[in-house]
């Protein structure tokens, strides 16, 4: 229920809304996108990021928080740790139960490795449970993988490793079709056509979705999976350090009982990486629309052992999260909203920009519409900016929004909100990291052996910025193929003497460096109690 | 001065701002959440959480991340339910009545009693899906059950012991795979990348200058 407060701002929206469906906004010049990014995107807020002082990419520079937990202490002393005491003994160990882990679970189970997953908290716990807008596949017959490719590769600002994003874009319908398979639900028309939008950046409607719970229903689907192979999954247990061998190839991890702190050891011929991203950090003090396990684990894990990490520096902001009622502040508003046609409205109710810019570029362009420009929405706990939803049943017909996302319908209906009938208030939000670990075309890190990377952990697939649908789609696809390579890898891998030397060497490089802190990490879950 | 209320979170009193969420209350009161909390979004379906009004003879259910504390509520989490999950081969099973009387032939046992359907957390008519499901109708379970974030909730509510998100999942499984209809134009370009139809233009990208990937990227044309 909006108060009154907001009354002359929706009045304004609503008497411009006819004309604002029927303007067609011009996108940005590429020129105008570098100056707009440069002045607002919070990545080129120099202040927010520090340099790394040890580690595999020392001298780089990312964000405050994520700098303090890469370099922060470890949460064991290895003399304490009894590493020939082995709980589980495996040949593929992952690490993450999302839709990344649960897809290399699957694929390693289907080549015959002993496979165990770990997880911290529940399997499914993950982003991909909260994706809703869709996946991408150049399915159709205007389509096709290279346009797939420039449009990824550009929207990311040509920074993507070429050979990853060429991965990525190939092996899509396959991966759509493999879900298709499992029984995960696309929206298809009688004749079973896919029934696909464009995203932000998009030049070809290749969205495809199941209603707004696009992430959830493949999320569901891959967890049913895992659970009718039987492959075992250890829940609430965290992985907090790799174990490696004498030879530096990764062989294990060690976790912890979230509930009861046991520790325990893991072994493994090799290990995979899915731990997803790290929107919990809170960058920049940005509230988040991810999971609440998404602390950067894998990068912490990683770098420790040895690992580089790609592209860092980069996050992105979604444009739309919900600004307000404060219960959802942060919240994800689908991109799929404005891919079934709303606009976004400043107070005065003008459309300002065109709704599908890349993510980037849509969620700097809020920023300065908020702030320099001034036309934002006070919402009592920040600024705002409108999000017509009606425009979707003016333009779909009455029952769009029930149909195509009833999600979001409820989110706000909890709050009196009827997406259908008002706009809804949004500003950016923390959303996806970037960038993450390195790794080569067959996901392994390109300097530690036997380590896999998959998902948000991975730097490097989408560049510098990624684009919608581009996200479930990497987990499927490189989870899928992370599940293969370790398992194949597995069967001619011989583990050495176990070893936690390079935790030992890590904090030797911090002492040297004359970094002191407190700070423990991988940080596993934020603390968000009052004190 | 926020305006408090008075919760009991298994019974014990604390006094939290009345804007909160149930979850972020818990959080206010003092609780560091491992169990009972996921997406905090409302699609995970880790914060079940029953509670009751004092003085209500009503006992309801919600998600705690997705609904905002009363006055004199008293809450008690239910961070896992133990439902049962069949264990299949999803290449065997075929689309027929007769495999949820064989995985699940409680549904059978169902007394119509509803209480599943006024506890759902996500308002779904659960008792509608379960009796498509008897029917074997499986794209109408699978439609009814869609936005189920398979809390547990309804099962823990449901005299006859049914695990109504898991019936539901099966459903929805039999229907994406065997019953909606087959997409010929996925199966057609899976072909075609197999056949290496995009090879070259793929790799002629792979070796473009950045320069030339910057014209092609501006001047692409954009499907209206």
């Amino acid at each position: 229920m909006y108060s009154e407060k907001f009354t002359d701002s929706i009045k304004a929206v609503e008497a411009a809304r006819a004309k604002n469906i029927a303007y067609e906004p011009a996108r940005m010049t590429a020129q105008e996108k570098e100056d707009l990014l440069k002045a607002y995107h919070p990545d080129y807020k120099e202040t927010e990021f520090a340099e790394l002082k040890i580690g595999p990419n020392k001298g780089e520079r990312v964000p405050h928080e994520l700098c303090a937990t890469l370099q922060a202490n470890s949460r064991i002393n290895p003399s304490d740790i009894d590493l020939s005491k082995i709980d589980y003994d495996v040949d593929v160990l992952v690490i993450g139960g999302g839709g990344a882990g649960a897809s290399a679970a699957i694929e390693a189970h289907e080549a015959g490795a002993n496979v165990m997953v770990v997880t911290k908290l529940r399997m499914g716990d993950a982003n991909t449970m909260m994706a809703e807008g869709g996946i991408q596949a150049a399915d159709k017959e205007n389509d096709s993988p290279a346009i797939h490719f420039v449009d990824a590769f550009g929207g990311g600002h040509f920074a993507a490793k070429r050979e990853l994003l060429r991965k990525l874009v190939c092996d899509a319908p396959e991966a759509i079709s493999w879900l298709s398979d499992l029984g995960v639900e696309f929206d298809k028309d009688k004749d079973g056509n896919m029934i696909t939008t464009h995203g932000g950046g998009t030049s070809r409607k290749r969205m495809h979705a199941a209603k707004d719970y696009s992430g959830a229903e493949i999320m569901r689907t891959l967890r049913d999976e895992v659970l009718n192979r039987q492959i075992p999954v250890v829940d609430f247990t965290a992985a907090i350090e790799l174990i490696l061998d004498e030879n530096g190839n990764a062989s294990g991890a060690v976790l912890v009982n979230m509930e009861t702190e046991e520790i325990m050891v893991a072994r493994a011929k090799t290990v995979i990486i899915a731990t997803g991203g790290a929107g919990r950090m809170h960058y920049q003090g940005f509230p988040t629309s991810n999971h609440y396990g998404a602390t950067a684990d894998g990068l912490v894990l990683g770098y420790r052992a040895g690992a580089k990490l790609l592209y860092a520096e980069t996050l992105q902001y979604h444009p739309t999260g919900a600004a307000y009622p404060e219960q959802i502040f942060g919240a994800l508003v689908t991109e799929k909203v404005r891919s079934l046609g709303a606009k976004l409205v400043n107070a005065k109710g003008e459309v300002f920009m065109h709704p599908l810019e890349t993510r980037d570029v849509s969620a700097a362009s809020i920023i300065r519409e908020c702030g320099d420009r001034g036309n934002g929405v006070d919402t009592g706990n920040g600024q705002g900016i409108w999000l017509d939803t009606p425009m979707i049943e003016a333009i779909g017909g009455e029952g769009t929004i029930e149909k195509r996302i009833p999600a979001m319908m409820r989110m706000f209906g909890k709050y009196g909100i009827d997406i259908r009938k008002e706009p809804i208030l949004i500003y950016p939000t923390l959303h996806y990291q970037n960038g993450g670990l390195d790794i080569t075309e067959d996901c392994m890190t390109t300097n530690v052996e036997n380590l896999f990377v998959a998902g948000e952990a991975v730097g490097g697939i989408h560049g510098r910025n990624r684009l919608m649908g581009n996200s479930l789609l990497d987990i499927i696809v490189f989870g899928r193929s992370a599940g293969k390579n370790a398992a194949a890898k597995a069967k001619d891998v011989k583990v050495g003497a176990l070893t936690l030397d390079h935790v030992n060497a890590f904090a030797n490089e911090r002492k040297a460096a004359g970094i002191t802190t407190d700070e423990v990490s991988p940080k596993l879950l934020p603390d968000y109690r009052n004190k | 001065m926020e305006n408090m209320v008075n919760v009991f979170l298994f019974g014990k009193k604390y006094s939290v701002p009345e804007n909160l969420t149930i979850m972020r209350a818990m959080e206010y009161a003092g609780y560091q959440l491992v169990r009972g909390c996921g997406c905090r979004n409302g699609f995970c379906g880790a914060c079940a959480t029953i509670y009751r009004i004092k003085g209500d003879r009503d006992l309801k259910a919600c998600l705690a991340c997705q609904t905002k504390v009363e006055d004199n509520m008293y809450i008690a989490t239910l961070p896992f339910f133990p439902l049962v999950k069949q264990v299949y081969d999803m290449d065997k099973v075929a689309p027929t009545q007769q495999i949820m009387m064989q995985l699940y032939p409680e549904i059978y046992a169902c007394i119509g009693c509803n209480a599943c359907t006024k506890a759902c957390t996500q308002d779904l008519n659960v008792m509608q899906y379960i009796a498509y499901a008897q029917r074997g109708d499986f794209e109408k379970c699978a439609e009814e059950s869609f936005d189920c974030v398979m809390c547990g909730v309804c099962s823990s509510r449901c005299p006859a012991g049914i695990s109504h998100p898991q019936v539901a999942m099966l459903a929805r499984r039999i229907n994406g795979k065997y019953l909606a209809p087959k997409c010929d134009h996925l199966e057609n370009r899976v072909q075609e990348i197999n056949d290496g139809t995009f090879k070259e233009l793929i790799e002629a990208l792979m070796q473009k200058p950045i320069d030339e990937m910057k014209e092609l990227y501006n001047t692409r044309e954009i499907e209206k």
